[in-house]
């Protein structure tokens, strides 16, 4: 079995109208036992800056450490927060770091950049960015998330229809993958406000 | 195999684990501690290779001491085991300890807590947890039967199902089990279950 899929995970980030939301699983399993099911892979960098980590837990762990130490020094010597195109190229520098010996992390990272344009890109786990103007995918259950999003897709949704689309495409991409489910966690974020919310899907 | 598993009850948390010493065939001995007392309100069970358990369960007990007189302080239950996921981060990718551990807490301000820490170094604060091939029943029987805010009364019976099922289903099972709680009057070995007792030393008449 993979190292990829040894704990389980699927992300999605989707861009709306001056506002993007990012959503996760919750499940952390190791292969086939489930351990938790209230596991956080989305983590706040700053107020209009999330990044979700796929792939294996433990490596998750270490580079959201390592990320959130980097952000400070640079929120400490710059006197502001840094910008989500700073920062996924901070996060590629990060992984190519480790070319020969990789993070086995997918990084999914979503922000409100300057005048609260939304920014979401992806990365493979040696920091190869992938930047998209609607949606991007990562983790165990990517293939049933690209379709699901392909199909529910629209540009320019506002911030309930966007919540409502990236919850379904979410919630039926994991009932399709055994190692990600247990429910749903979406952040929608505007210039204005973070909204999270929990979903309650499949519990198997 | 080694079954360790541990779950969080009103204002205590318990860890149990299995006590045989096993290289491939032979049993070594049957009352092997495995859970280790970091502190006065930390236990740490931990389950794997047997060198890399002993040893790393001692550097982590010898470190939180260390921090303690240092600091005059005792760390806390979270701050614990995130030292722990460190060491076994750093170690990760140069010499991996082979270690699972289930490490809980009683902190004065939060209370009872219990964290799950793999051997490559994934942490979860969670309500209850279990390791080894004794877990697939453990965890079942947790699942079933758990509730939050249990008495110790009731844990114990949870813990004694948890044991029987192990007992009953598992082809090599463990025949003797240590259960050790923490609660705000400290950590300390709660009771012994055992099926088989060592040979007795035999004494002069």
């Amino acid at each position: 079995m993979s190292i990829f899929e040894y704990n389980g995970s699927a992300l999605v980030a989707m861009v709306g109208k001056n506002c993007f939301a990012i959503a996760s699983d919750r499940r952390l399993g190791v292969q086939l036992q489930t351990i938790a099911t209230d596991f956080q892979k989305i983590y706040k960098i700053h107020d209009k800056l999330f990044i979700g980590l796929a792939g294996l837990a433990t490596d998750a762990q270490t580079l959201y450490q390592r990320l959130v130490f980097r952000h400070k020094l640079y929120q400490l010597r710059e006197e502001r927060d840094m910008k989500p195109e700073t920062f996924a190229s901070l996060v590629s520098a990060l992984l190519y770091e480790k070319r020969f010996g990789p993070y086995f992390c997918q990084p999914v990272i979503a922000g409100l950049g300057d005048e609260d344009k939304p920014f979401i890109c992806t990365m493979d786990s040696i920091g190869a960015k992938e930047l998209a103007k609607d949606f991007v995918v990562a983790g165990t259950a990517s293939e049933s998330l690209y379709g699901a999003c392909e199909s529910m897709f629209k540009p320019d949704m506002e911030a309930e229809e966007l919540f409502e689309t990236i919850s379904q495409a979410l919630l039926s991409s994991v009932d399709r993958d055994c190692l990600s489910g247990w429910g749903g966690h979406v952040y929608l974020v505007t210039p204005t406000e973070v909204t999270e919310r929990i979903l309650k899907g499949r519990m198997d | 195999m080694e079954s360790v598993f541990g779950l969080v009850g009103k204002d205590f948390a318990i860890v149990v684990a299995d006590t045989s010493a096993v290289h491939s065939i032979l049993v070594h001995k049957t009352n092997e501690d495995k859970i280790m007392v970091l502190d006065s309100h930390k236990l740490m069970g931990a389950s794997g290779e047997t060198g890399d358990r002993a040893q790393f369960t001692e550097y982590i007990q010898k470190n939180v001491a260390l921090y303690q007189f240092r600091n005059g302080i005792p760390l806390t239950t979270a701050a614990a085991a995130n030292f722990t996921r460190g060491e076994l981060a750093t170690a990760l990718r140069k010499n991996p300890y082979m270690v699972n551990i289930i490490l809980a807490g009683y902190d004065k301000e939060t209370g009872p807590s219990l964290y799950y820490i793999d051997y490559i170094a994934s942490l979860h604060k969670l309500d209850k947890a279990a390791f080894g091939y004794g877990s697939y029943f453990a965890l079942s029987m947790m699942d079933r039967h758990y509730r939050r805010n249990m008495t110790v009364d009731e844990a114990i019976e949870l813990v004694d199902k948890c044991i029987m099922e192990i007992r009953t289903r598992l082809v090599i099972a463990p025949p003797n089990f240590v259960i050790k709680i923490v609660d705000k009057d400290g950590a300390r070995e709660f009771a012994w279950r055992e099926s088989i007792k060592d040979a007795p030393v035999p004494t002069l008449a």
